[in-house]
């Protein structure tokens, strides 16, 4: 097993720093817009952009909600047992909001297709982009691309990336991961 | 994240583990949070066919059952014995076998004779799902009653439940004993001697005759309905006679020395096992009951349809 850092822990913190930097261009002060962090690891990238647009940036009309999929997967049936949920939580209407949906890694697109479908059960979004921190590029099965990508990595399937991040893991490091 | 129950049907509560009654309870929390969104819906079990047959008259649990499938988008087939070829002499394992043959991948039933469930499990290539088998067990309808007070207790371990009324005839009440003993609640019976199986205490359960000390003791009372239509001699001199003595009123509501949850499992004959003005109280949970019916039944649809 082969582990390559694809992300340290300085140029972490300085992808985060440039994802918000681009959020603000596009939408200034965020009036009428919501960010959603697809569970179960999505949410961690969601409450740190979340986090520091509040803090550093005084950006505080953002809201912040976080979304489970489980139901809405087209991949059910293919485990030997139910996949089981984790926590929705979205306490607003998505009703005419700009959402920005979050995950951590970008696969083959399928998370998020079931993630924009559970999310348009809340309502009718005015308008929907999508922020990941890494892109798995050229493995795509729907066609899905992301508006803010933290970092772009040519992978093959069998390879793996780990996101590890200081709330849960201890510190912010992504990993390449060749079996 | 996976997670599996124990077993392939569910039969009763007798068979499932608390793990298992934990990982029902898990998923019902997220259903029910999907019914409380706009669009109620979610595509599961879009690829099952589920059918519903119902040799026994219901209400809410035929209703709420369809509504679940529905809310999972499975295709539903509905059967109520009154209007089908049961009538006309045909056997149990026929009927099934019949409906099996078009592609349905589960069977929700009820049925009047006891075990029915269990024996149609054994014969059949599908996934059975108790919906309530003479006077055995109603698995879901325990699994809703504990999740409630779960709801509105915080837990279940500790807490005292008092079953009162027709425990002879009642299925809720064996399900509610195995389901509430396996969530670590204290369970107690609460009705006329007459009224009170032979061998209840063998199950661990306190058992009591006279309702004013059975609502003392406990944190919950779940009331139980008489099932006239199950007796054919009588239990007790008369029903007015029945309700002075084990009518729940607002009367003796107020006079205990806490506030306790009151249940019901449905349907209500308002005035005699309860009066009108507590069943409308806020300290019924009769709704919430009713409305967590419909999360449970999907969780249990969901996690026994892989």
């Amino acid at each position: 097993m082969l582990e390559r850092i694809i992300l340290s822990p300085q140029n972490f913190k300085l992808t985060l720093n440039r994802l918000c930097y681009q959020l603000i261009e596009n939408y200034n002060n965020f009036e009428n817009t919501v960010m959603i962090g697809l569970q179960p690891r999505g949410t961690f990238l969601a409450q740190r952009i979340h986090e520091q647009l509040i803090s550093e940036m005084g950006k505080t009309n953002l809201l912040l909600g976080s979304l489970d999929v489980t139901f809405y997967r087209d991949d059910f049936r293919k485990h030997d047992a139910p996949l089981i949920p984790q926590a929705t939580d979205i306490d607003f209407t998505i009703e005419d909001k700009k959402v920005i949906l979050v995950d951590d890694v970008l696969f083959t697109g399928r998370t998020i297709r079931s993630g924009l479908d559970a999310m348009l059960s809340f309502g009718r979004p005015q308008k929907v982009e999508l922020m990941v921190l890494i892109d798995r590029r050229f493995s795509r099965d729907l066609p899905i691309e992301p508006n803010y990508v933290g970092k772009t990595v040519d992978t093959i399937a069998s390879e793996k990336v780990k996101v590890m991040w200081k709330q849960s893991d201890g510190e912010d490091l992504v990993k390449l991961i060749t079996t | 994240m996976e997670g599996k129950l124990s077993v392939k049907h569910l039969l009763g509560i007798k068979d499932l583990q608390l793990s298992d009654i934990e990982l029902i309870f898990k998923t019902a929390e997220n259903f029910k949070a999907i019914l409380n969104q706009p669009i109620k819906k979610v595509p599961s079990l879009r690829d099952k066919t589920i059918a519903n047959l119902f040799f026994e008259n219901s209400t809410r649990t035929k209703l709420s059952f369809e509504l679940a499938e529905r809310r999972l988008t499975a295709d539903v087939i509905s059967l109520a014995a009154s209007s089908s070829s049961v009538s006309k002499g045909e056997t149990l394992l026929d009927t099934v076998n019949n409906i099996l043959a078009m592609k349905v991948d589960v069977v929700v039933m009820r049925h009047p004779n006891p075990g029915a469930a269990v024996f149609l499990s054994k014969r059949v290539n599908s996934v059975i799902i108790n919906a309530g088998d003479g006077a055995h067990e109603h698995p879901t309808q325990a699994l809703l009653d504990a999740f409630s007070i779960r709801e509105k207790l915080g837990d279940l371990k500790g807490k005292r439940i008092a079953i009162v009324g027709d425990i002879l005839h009642s299925r809720v009440a064996l399900s509610n004993i195995f389901c509430l003993q396996k969530c670590g609640a204290e369970v107690m019976v609460c009705g006329p001697a007459t009224l009170l199986p032979k061998h209840i205490h063998s199950l661990g359960v306190k058992v009591e005759s006279n309702l004013k000390k059975a609502l003392e003791w406990c944190d919950v009372a779940n009331m139980l309905r008489i099932q006239l239509e199950r007796q054919n001699i009588s239990y007790f001199p008369s029903l007015r006679d029945y309700v002075l003595q084990y009518g729940l009123t607002l009367d003796i509501l107020n006079s205990l020395s806490k506030k306790i949850v009151i249940m019901h499992p449905g349907p209500i004959n308002r005035g005699v096992e309860i009066s009108s003005e507590v069943a409308d109280s806020d300290q019924s949970i009769i709704l919430q009951q009713v409305e967590n019916g419909v999360a449970i039944r999907m969780a249990v649809l969901y996690l026994l349809s892989n």
